[in-house]
């Protein structure tokens, strides 16, 4: 029984609607509680800002994708590499950090719930061992499951029900957290190295359109009550003229029912936001986004920000990687298709601040955010690492809440892209609990996760504190000092266990748990001769090697979640 | 009598009695008839003047080993012998990696000639030999 | 007591096919169905054959003396923390929870590691380092390809069912079988060969065959308009599964490079101003370019014959850039033939615990990462290792001479379920149990995909598997260097800290004028 009391600190907790009053937080045995005993374990946080442990809605972290990412670039590690202490395991980064100095990276900064948001079925056990790998937090991963076969067969039958069945089926079998949709059809049509260019294009043999698709699955998850929405990756991601793809979806999703909760989350939404009929002519729809957005209310999204450095792109999307890699300029390709799934890419990127496409990627994703009125709809993230690498993170909230820092980096910007931005029209500077909302709050909303997120009694005790006095520090003049204090926290508390002080890990016996869905359907699906059949047609391994047994989730927590099929 | 030698590439790799040899043990009957075994064109043969099953002796800067001649069975490929990837292999194979950790296995010059009166030495024999124990 | 167990993965090469039904009686394999020679050499023969290791040896006056489990651990552990540089090599037949703790090992040693990678396919990961990779998983070649090219490689022999489970011999969504025309060629050439010979013994000489010989060199192109699937081999010799092709080309060796590069030339339309290229004609190279082409899907796998010849990843390299060129025209995709069954595994496994997939040293404190520096062959030729710790591979019987007689100057732990070559040399020999026979675990196929291997009968009594004794190395090891987390103190472990500084905040700076926020 272990008691801890975190005293004195202005306290941001959105979900309570806590907004830096002064107080303290108790905690028992891992959880939040009213008050604990005077034997507790005192934290002092006066002159400090509590919140609760960060929640990163997406960020590629574990599985096969990204670590071939690792394997294709010593280039990157050699250039930042993490010594191995009495405490900690050594390790290497930089834009695809080795699994046990991604742990300790996003606990330093006060995270602790991260989402891994791509994992192809097959490769599930994978994903799962290397999550086991990153200590000190708690994580869930999302299988690819729009372009699966099943759910392809099932939807152009109209058989919503049976698609249902199976997509529980497959969270379940791959200790899944989430639907998670990459450029539907796009995927089993660069099968055969083609792709679609628009919500109603048709998927070669399959006699189905991504509008079916993306509102199919939609309903399936609202049919199975998952906590989280679908997770989507819009068609014709990465390229100019692209946001009327995105309106089409984001249309498109208006014809399925919507009772208060999301219906999808749309993510990196910066990387869907291009306007221009070409490269030559590229501009931001940042406005036409975001005025659809602040009218409509059926779904939330990430930023997918872009920061100036060299970074992995990597991403489900193999045409896309491969159109990336047909732009020039780059010196690794690597496509990785997945049978009857899905197919993946990987590019190394250098985004550049002379370059007028990246400068403008730069501005679009922070103009969108900015935008966007309500932060409960829009969080923060860099797509770790496509966008930039996720340790980036103050820094992008240093531009959310400080004007004077956006300015400070847009005059180094390419001259043409500074004539094309809007920030220099947006005065919005975020405020620290807006800012809670967009790195913690919101996403734990977001993803159904009520004991994330927030501070509140019986909620996990996974609390972030950080070196900013609200009394004393204009976090927007004093930018830099505010980016230092998000980026070593002061104390990291998970499950009620100081794990990081002043910005380095103190305790490395907290391994995380790994969160999964058991869906139960009225009548599960069943496992008949005819789908083994199928199995031994579509997959080249066996029905019974497929699934991720037990053991590959060193610590689970079991979500139930009942559905009405 | 002058002593015939053949100047060829030698190539090492897998064959399917091999794998299954290795499987059975590196001290099985099966690994040893496999693997010390040096597969040559028929034309080589004949100009050796030796039959498939008589010992040869294949030599490389690196060192020399005894072996058993076999005739390849398929298609003509003067000039190139095979020797299955095992112990009697790498008695003749170098270390040099040219910077790239890869020692070399196969495409290097050997010269091959006629041993009838050598043995060919077993799998704990060339050890002894080789490394002393 | 007969019991069946079905769905067992085959722990040998990477094609690990999972779909081996085995009989069990009294603890005892002794028939299996769907497995090929290979595999039934190993689990029903050759795992429980007499060279089995039952207990731990240790070498005392030149001769492997049978010791307790606890005097084996410490002694290699005092072998290990003696040594000022130790090597762990091997790990490709090993389960990946074995290999994670093999990392683990060596951060704490200090060590190098390295696995057998580095002497089968480290060059096309290096080839892959420099240039990427377009790959797929064998399914998706299974219902799509319909032209398969292996490169030399020879899966008839080394992963004898690739071609039934995953290329030309399976049935897809999208392309069908060959194993059909291929049965009618091989009657076919049989009777053939009937003929000739009829017609040798009555008129004394052979008549011309009606289809020429494709494994004449440079044999004219076989019939490449067939429908279906399409099958060309290139190698330097003909090989079993030359046989199998429908187009079959002979390089001379070492010559895969310039074979590469004109196909390079050819599918990128330009003109080539010489008749034959590395001893093949440029005719011939056009009918394979105008092959790769306009097929829909189109699958190289490539073996040791290009990561072994001369140009070592350069080979693998401009493979990998006419794969690429080839996804401008059509769909194309291409993919090692990795040889054990986790070697892939230890790739995997290395580089999401250090960001390298294999050639790595620890000595800094921080994972470094070199070919050509920390490859074992490498190492050995210099002299640079003081120990050796071998697992799950067998470099006595694979590595050249010269670097197996500068291995055994130092001392010498093996780990290895039966007397192998580098077991007979060791100084310290463990037992371990069968992978994927006697305890279950992870394996890496060949394209990436991680399947679990079964345990289907006991292990002999009192022999551990890779990873808990690999554990009770680690945990000896610590005591010996005194460093055990669970009863340090926080006052020792603050000091430790301050003897171990972090060189990220340098590293950070350096970054950082790259990034310039």
């Amino acid at each position: 029984m272990t008691e801890l009391l975190i005293k004195n600190g202005f306290v941001f907790d959105p979900i309570n609607k806590i907004n830096g009053e002064k107080m303290d937080i108790a905690i028992k045995d891992g959880k939040i509680v009213h008050k604990v005993s005077g034997k507790a374990q005192v934290v002092d946080a006066s002159g400090l800002t509590v919140m609760p442990g960060g929640v990163d809605i997406h960020t590629h972290i574990a599985g096969g994708e990204v670590n071939t990412g690792r394997i294709i670039r010593p280039d990157d590690h050699v250039k930042d590499v993490e010594r191995k202490t009495a405490m900690t395991r050594c390790g290497t980064g930089y834009s695809i950090p080795s699994t046990f100095t991604t742990g300790y990276r996003y606990s330093r900064m006060g995270y602790t719930t991260v989402m891994n948001p791509s994992m192809a079925p097959l490769e599930a056990k994978h994903t799962h061992e290397e999550l086991n790998d990153i200590p000190l937090l708690d994580k869930a991963t999302y299988p690819l499951i729009g372009d699966w076969w099943f759910v392809l067969e099932n939807l152009a039958k109209g058989d919503i029900v049976e698609c249902a069945k199976h997509v529980a089926w497959m969270l379940d079998i791959t200790k899944g957290y989430a639907i998670k949709i990459v450029n539907p059809g796009g995927l089993e049509s660069w099968g055969f190295g083609h792709n679609v260019h628009s919500i109603d294009d048709q998927v070669p043999n399959f006699c189905i359109t991504p509008r079916e698709i993306v509102t199919g699955l939609a309903r399936v998850n609202a049919l199975l009550n998952l906590p989280h929405s679908i997770h989507l990756h819009t068609n014709n991601l990465g390229l100019p003229g692209n946001y009327t793809t995105t309106l089409d979806t984001m249309k498109a999703l208006e014809s399925v029912p919507y009772n208060g909760k999301p219906v999808c989350h749309i993510t990196h939404l910066q990387f869907a936001s291009f306007a221009g009929d070409g490269w030559a002519h590229f501009q931001s729809a940042s406005e036409e986004i975001s005025s659809y957005i602040n009218a409509h209310n059926h779904l939330t999204f990430d930023m997918g920000q872009v920061i100036f450095t060299d970074t992995t792109t990597m991403t489900a999307d193999g045409p896309f990687e491969f159109s990336l890699y047909e732009l020039g300029g780059h010196n690794k390709w690597v496509n990785s298709d997945v049978e009857t799934e899905t197919s993946g890419g990987i590019i190394p990127f250098h985004y550049k601040k002379n370059s007028p496409v990246n400068a403008l990627q730069w501005s679009i994703g922070l103009e969108l955010a900015l935008l966007i009125k309500d932060p409960w709809k829009m969080f923060m993230t860099t797509d770790h690492p496509n966008g930039g690498p996720f340790f980036a993170y103050p820094r992008v909230l240093a531009w959310l809440y400080s004007k004077k820092a956006r300015e400070a980096t847009l005059k180094h910007c390419n001259k043409k892209a500074q004539k094309k931005s809007l920030l220099p029209t947006i005065d919005r500077e975020m405020t620290l609990y807006e800012i809670a909302i967009m790195t913690r709050a919101g996403q734990a909303k977001a993803l159904g996760l009520p004991n994330k997120g927030q501070l509140g009694v019986g909620a996990d005790a996974d609390v972030a504190i950080f070196n900013i006095n609200p009394e004393t520090m204009d976090i927007a003049q004093q930018f830099k000092a505010a980016r230092k204090a998000f980026k070593h926290a002061a104390y990291t508390i998970k499950d009620g266990k100081v794990v990081v002080k002043d910005g380095e890990v103190v305790n490395n016996t907290t391994p995380g748990r790994t969160m999964w869905l058991d869906v139960q359907t009225k009548d599960p699906c069943v496992i008949d001769e005819e789908m083994r059949r199928k199995f031994k047609q579509y997959w080249t391994i066996e029905y019974d090697n497929y699934p991720v047994f037990d053991h590959y989730l060193r610590v689970p927590e079991k979500l139930t979640v009942k559905a009405s099929v | 009598m002058v002593e015939q030698k053949l100047k060829a590439t030698l190539i090492t790799g897998r064959t399917i009695d091999q794998g299954v040899g290795k499987e059975m043990g590196k001290g099985s009957i099966e690994y040893f008839e496999s693997s010390s075994v040096c597969f040559m064109d028929k034309a080589d043969m004949i100009q050796l003047g030796i039959k498939s099953g008589s010992n040869v002796q294949v030599s490389s800067k690196y060192g020399s080993v005894i072996v058993k001649a076999k005739k390849t069975t398929r298609g003509a490929s003067p000039g190139l012998v095979f020797i299955p990837c095992g112990l009697w292999a790498n008695a003749i194979c170098g270390d040099e990696t040219f910077g790239m950790g890869m020692p070399m296995f196969k495409g290097f010059t050997v010269e091959v000639q006629a041993a009838p009166n050598e043995p060919v030495l077993t799998l704990n024999e060339l050890l002894k030999k080789e490394y002393g124990r | 007591m007969t019991s069946e167990v079905k769905s067992v993965v085959c722990p040998i090469c990477g094609c690990l096919c999972d779909d081996l039904e085995v009989t069990v009686e009294n603890n005892e394999i002794v028939k299996m169905k769907n497995g090929c020679s290979v595999c039934e050499a190993k689990m029903v023969h050759g795992y429980k054959s007499e060279e089995r290791i039952l207990k731990p040896m240790i070498r005392k006056d030149g001769e492997l003396v049978p010791v307790s489990m606890d005097e084996a651990v410490k002694k290699a552990a005092k072998i290990l923390t003696d040594a000022k540089y130790p090597l762990l090599f091997g790990w490709s037949s090993s389960t990946s929870e074995a290999q994670r703790i093999g990392v683990e090992l060596a951060e704490e040693l200090g060590s190098a590691l390295d696995n057998c990678c580095s002497v089968c396919h480290g060059p096309s990961v290096m080839a892959t380092q420099e240039i990427g990779i377009p790959a797929s998983t064998l399914g998706q070649i299974r219902h799509r390809a319909d032209l398969i090219v292996y490169w030399a490689c020879n899966p008839w022999t080394s992963h004898p069912r690739h071609l039934e489970r995953y290329t030309s011999f399976t049935d897809g969504r999208f392309e069908k079988s060959e194993w059909k025309s291929y049965m009618q060629k091989m009657k076919g050439d049989a009777s053939m060969k009937k003929v000739q010979a009829a017609s040798k013994r009555i008129i004394g000489s052979t008549i011309p065959a009606m289809r020429p010989d494709a494994c004449a060199l440079n044999a004219p192109p076989q019939t490449m308009q067939k429908e279906g699937r399409k099958l060309i081999v290139v190698d330097v010799r003909k090989t079993m599964t030359a046989d199998a092709a429908d187009y079959f080309i002979q390089v001379q060796p070492n010559k895969d490079y310039e074979i590469i590069e004109a196909l390079r030339c050819l599918v990128g339309d330009q003109e080539l101003d010489v008749d034959t290229v590395g001893g093949v004609k440029v005719e011939y190279l056009k009918d394979v370019a105008d092959a790769m082409v306009n097929c829909e899907f189109g699958v190289i796998f490539f073996g040791l014959g290009l990561t072994q010849s001369a140009g070592r990843f350069r080979n693998i390299e401009n493979a990998i850039a006419l794969t690429r060129d080839l996804n401008r025209k059509t769909k194309f995709v291409i993919s090692p033939m990795r040889g054990h069954f986790n070697v892939t595994g230890a790739n995997v496994v290395f580089a999401w615990s250090t960001g390298y997939p294999y050639a790595l040293d620890f000595s800094q404190g921080y994972p470094q990462y070199n070919p050509g520096e920390f490859t074992t062959i490498d190492l050995l030729r210099r002299g640079d290792n003081d120990a050796t710790l071998v697992i799950s591979a067998d470099p006595g019987a694979h590595f050249p001479k010269a670097a197996v007689q500068n291995m055994m100057k130092h001392p010498l732990i093996t780990i290895n379920p039966d007397m192998n070559a580098i077991s007979r040399l060791g100084d310290v020999v463990f037992p371990t149990q069968w992978c994927g026979i006697e305890c279950e675990g992870t394996a890496y196929r060949m394209d990436h995909v991680p399947i679990m291997l079964r345990k289907v009968v006991e292990p002999p009594k009192g022999i551990l598997n890779d990873e808990e004794l690999l554990k009770r190395i680690l945990a000896e090891v610590r005591v010996i260097k005194g460093k055990n987390p669970d009863t340090e103190t926080k006052a020792e472990v603050k000091e430790r800290n301050k003897l171990a500084p972090r060189i990220e905040i340098k590293q950070r700076k350096k970054a950082k004028k790259v990034e310039v926020a």
